[in-house]
């Protein structure tokens, strides 16, 4: 748990990994045969191994907001970086890289709720005027949401669990392997939520037999929420379809073998928004088949995401099972 | 050099009057040149040292304008959009077409015809066609063909202390690079001249998989929003102001380190520069950051007011500081950490 209380607490918005980078680097290396970061910031963790080239993606940056402008009275407005939504972004505290802490404002004007957008809204870091506000944030500096990590029940609520739930998992996998028939590529990819662009290169460099991403994934067990098959609790999410991929599915079938084999509890995932990084990763060069392993996770892009601890074994045994034994 | 450059006409996938124009002015001064297959100009500058980071600077020479997709009965041309336009303002605007520049005119119902709700509306692409003053099919089509490309025409004008011309995006971009190439630098360098920017990166895509560069530096012509009724906070950049430096669009997020290199070097030089603000739009970054093992990008951008238009403008100042900006940036390059 103070792995991922850590992990969860630093900050990475997309395109300015560079902190949880570290903080990742740190922790595998006593268990790699190579670390280095690629051109795009993607921390690319080897484990040498006779066999086909396996490429395990988890995706380190967060969601945040860019600071884009300060108003002579040291109120900051910002742009989205990936999926931010008006209403779970209004009265959130916020944190900038260099620790600066700021809350999310709207303009007061606005007399109906559902005219909330970003543009209306601001960031007070409690500077009084436009030259106290530049002395603390520059221009381009990304904030993210604070929300500390706490456990409800055998559930976890935190900011940033989206993905630092699926960072934690390929670093607990990559600790406790051993045996490998595969040559293993563990990547941290950056830029995921703003369009898989990390794993695009990563992929690349590395072109490798098949790619498997860890990420989280929706759930439909809320009230009144959208129908979806997933709920928490349920097991890892093995995944069949997002908006960005069709899993593999000699992938995704060695997947669900080794989980039933292993009697590894496990729900098939079928999500109609959104993508993962096996998106980027099975386009790549000749095309790569490439499956996905989910975390079920609740409010994701908030600062209060939620994932069940049994799930989050589940997907750490699967994983493991997978890659220990020649399934593909 | 701008009036020359702005004067040509290169919608995108016919960028030819810019190649050759681009071809000329670089001759003297790089060491190899090729056109590839998709017709992006790439062009070696040896540096004094080599260069330890592979590293493009690109700007690309095609610029929005419209396609002609029929011929009518009575002579007259439709047309289909290549790029971004805002149907708005292609009404009453002079165009010319194909090779021969053959002038015409976006022609529309006139005031008195116009039933009172009509006026209301704004009239989309669709319902607007280009006169050429031909009275037929017959002699509108001995003018111009299917597939004929048309560009606004419009004249390379100073106003007060601006530029307005057609096509500154991105022709700014490819001036500012046939200057720099006249020097040497210490790092080798690719200078490129990408096709097809306008309607979707394309030439940059192929660019970025054949050179494979670790570094790509591209040049281009932003949106300018400090007009009336954009609140100071949506405004992307401001005339005046200086060169603007890109931290994130649509397309791709600058590489933290490359931008801290470039703003480090204004800083030290007292160049002016801003940092775009917002992140909309997109460049050919994007294709270098998107395509094969991928590259660190950075842009750096004139602040570009009516940008798409037949009277977008620049500011001279914020050309002489981009032009300061990117020559001591090359200058320098050699020194960033690989």
């Amino acid at each position: 748990m103070e792995t991922l209380r850590k992990l969860t607490a630093c900050g990475g918005g997309s395109g300015d990994e560079s902190n949880i980078r570290k903080l990742i680097a740190e922790e595998v290396e006593p268990y790699a045969d190579e670390v280095y970061t690629d051109a795009l910031g993607s921390l690319i963790v080897h484990k040498r191994g006779m066999g086909k080239k396996i490429m395990l993606a988890a995706h380190m940056d967060e969601i945040g907001l860019m600071a884009t402008f300060m108003d002579e009275n040291g109120f900051i407005r910002f742009a989205p970086v990936g999926g931010v939504d008006a209403f779970s972004t209004l009265h959130q505290r916020v944190r900038f890289s260099n620790g600066t802490i700021g809350v999310v404002g709207y303009e007061e004007s606005m007399t109906e709720m559902k005219e909330l957008k970003l543009s209306r809204m601001y960031i007070d870091i409690g500077a009084p005027s436009r030259e106290a506000a530049e002395k603390a944030v520059h221009i381009g500096d990304i904030a993210v949401f604070e929300g500390e990590l706490r456990q409800a029940g055998n559930r976890v609520v935190s900011k940033a669990l989206d993905n630092r739930i699926g960072v934690y998992v390929l670093i607990d996998v990559l600790r406790q392997i051993s045996a490998i028939p595969y040559d293993l590529y563990f990547v941290f990819t950056s830029q995921e939520e703003v369009g898989l662009r990390g794993a695009r290169g990563a992929a690349f460099d590395i072109s490798p037999d098949f790619g498997i991403a860890v990420d989280v994934t929706d759930t439909g067990d809320t009230p009144e929420c959208p129908k979806m098959a997933v709920k928490l609790g349920g097991g890892a999410a093995i995944k069949v379809k997002d908006g960005s991929v069709i899993a593999s599915p000699i992938v995704r079938s060695a997947l669900e073998k080794t989980a039933r084999k292993n009697g590894i509890p496990y729900q098939s995932e079928i999500l109609e928004r959104g993508g993962t990084d096996a998106g980027a990763i099975h386009l790549t060069r000749g095309g790569v088949p490439t499956g996905a392993v989910s975390v079920p996770c609740r409010y994701i892009h908030t600062p209060c995401e939620m994932v069940d601890i049994d799930d989050v074994n589940a997907v750490i045994k699967l994983l493991l099972a997978f890659l220990q034994k020649e399934y593909l | 050099m701008l009036k020359h450059l702005t004067n040509l006409d290169g919608v995108s996938g016919n960028e030819n009057a810019v190649r050759e124009f681009v071809l000329e002015q670089i001759a003297p001064y790089a060491d190899e040149v090729k056109v590839d297959t998709m017709g992006n100009v790439i062009a070696l500058k040896k540096g004094t040292r080599g260069g330890k980071n592979k590293t493009v600077v690109c700007a690309h020479m095609d610029e929005v304008g419209l396609i002609i997709s029929e011929i009518t009965e009575s002579g007259f041309l439709k047309f289909k959009p290549v790029g971004g336009l805002d149907d708005r303002i292609l009404l009453t605007q002079r165009v010319r077409i194909g090779e021969n520049k053959v002038p015409g005119i976006i022609g529309v119902k006139a005031v008195h015809l116009q039933e009172p709700d009509e006026r209301k509306r704004v009239i989309r692409q669709k319902n607007l066609y280009i006169d050429i003053g031909a009275s037929n099919k017959g002699e509108a089509a001995a003018l111009v063909k299917l597939g004929d490309y048309a560009a606004f025409d419009s004249d390379y004008r100073e106003i007060g202390d601006c530029i307005k011309a057609k096509a500154l995006d991105d022709r700014i971009g490819c001036m500012i690079l046939l200057e720099c190439i006249r020097h040497t630098y210490a790092q080798d360098i690719y200078f490129c001249f990408t096709v097809q920017e306008e309607t979707g990166l394309r030439g940059a895509r192929i660019l970025a998989h054949r050179l494979e560069a670790d570094v790509a530096l591209v040049l281009e012509a932003t949106t300018a929003a400090d007009i009336p009724f954009v609140a100071e906070h949506e405004q992307c950049t401001r005339q005046g102001n200086g060169a603007a430096v890109s931290v994130m669009d649509r397309g791709s997020a600058s590489d933290r380190a490359l931008v801290e290199f470039i703003t480090t070097l204004a800083d030290r030089q007292g160049i002016r520069y801003q940092y775009k603000q917002t992140g909309f739009g997109g460049n050919d970054a994007g294709a270098f950051a998107a395509t094969g093992g991928a590259c660190r990008t950075a842009a750096i951008s004139a602040p570009c007011r009516y940008i798409h238009s037949p009277v977008s403008t620049v500011r001279k100042s914020d050309i002489s500081d981009m032009r300061r900006l990117v020559r001591c940036t090359l200058e320098h390059l050699h020194e960033l950490e690989g």
